[in-house]
C-alpha cells in the first residue's frame, strides 16, 4: 500500500504507522522516520508552504519510485504544510519491506528528496521576523548520493 | 482571458503579491517584462523553475503559455 497526504492540521504520526503497519502482515521490517520542528532559541514559528498543482503529485511520484526502487511491501509519506510551531511533526516516512535494508534505505532517500527535492517552501519566524530557508549544502549532497547510483 | 502567473516562495515577497493575470499569449520575453525587474533578476537564475500547468519547463526561454494557463515562478525548494 502506498499512502501519500498532504496535511494543513496538525497530525500524530502514530495515528498514520499504526494502521499502515497493521496492514501489511507478513512484513519482515518496518522504519519510520518522524521530523519535527526544532526548537532554537528565538524560532517562533516554521510555514512550509506548496503549490496545489505540483506538491502532491510530486510526492506520489516520488513514493512510486521508491517502492519500485528498494522493493517495498508499502510506503506512507505523511506531510505538513501550514504553520507549526516547535515540537510539531512536519513529515513522517514509514517504509515496510522484506528486509530491513530496503525499508531503512528507503525512509533515508525519500528524506533526502523531501528535504531539497519536493515542492515545499520553508520560512522560520524569530523575533526579527520572516526568513525564508533554502536547503543547505548538506542536503544536497544527501540528495546527490541517490544519483550516483541511478537516476531518480 | 489571460495567463496567470503564481509567485511561490520567496518569489511572493519579492513580487508584493500572490498572483498577477497577464494578456495571453505570454512568452519569456513577455513574462520577464511583466514580473519586474527583481523577479526578473531571479528568473534569470539557473536555480529558478517555470511550469505551465503543473509541468516544470526543461527550458523556461521555450515558454509560450496561452489564455486559461497557469504559470508557476519556482525558486529552490526546501521541505521536510
Amino acid at each position: 500500500m502506498i499512502d501519500v497526504r498532504l496535511l494543513v492540521e496538525p497530525f500524530s504520526p502514530n495515528a498514520f504507522v499504526g494502521p499502515f503497519t497493521n496492514a501489511h502482515p507478513g512484513l519482515g521490517g518496518v522504519c519510520t522516520f518522524v521530523g519535527e520542528v526544532r526548537g532554537e532559541a528565538d524560532v517562533e514559528m516554521l510555514e512550509l508552504s506548496h503549490y496545489e498543482p505540483m506538491t502532491l503529485p510530486g510526492m506520489e511520484t516520488l513514493a512510486d519510485k521508491a517502492a519500485a526502487r528498494f522493493d517495498l511491501m508499502g510506503l506512507l509519506i505523511v506531510h505538513r504544510a501550514g504553520q507549526m510551531e516547535p515540537g510539531e511533526p512536519i513529515v513522517c516516512v514509514s517504509a515496510v519491506a522484506k528486509h530491513r535494508r530496503g525499508a531503512i534505505d528507503a525512509v533515508d532517500f525519500c528524506m533526502d528528496h523531501l528535504k531539497s527535492a519536493a515542492w515545499f517552501w520553508k520560512r522560520e519566524k524569530r523575533a526579527t521576523g520572516w526568513t525564508w530557508i533554502e536547503p543547505r549544502s548538506d542536503d544536497y549532497a544527501d540528495l546527490a548520493r541517490w544519483q550516483k547510483t541511478e537516476p531518480v | 482571458m489571460a495567463v496567470t502567473i503564481i509567485y511561490l516562495g520567496p518569489l511572493r515577497d519579492l513580487a508584493g503579491t500572490e498572483s498577477t493575470e497577464i494578456d495571453a499569449p505570454l512568452d519569456w520575453k513577455a513574462l520577464l517584462d511583466a514580473v519586474g525587474p527583481d523577479v526578473a533578476d531571479q528568473l534569470l537564475q539557473d536555480r529558478v523553475n517555470i511550469a505551465c500547468g503543473g509541468k516544470v519547463l526543461a527550458d523556461k526561454t521555450a515558454l509560450a503559455a496561452q489564455d486559461g494557463d497557469e504559470i508557476a515562478l519556482l525558486p529552490p525548494v526546501s521541505g521536510g
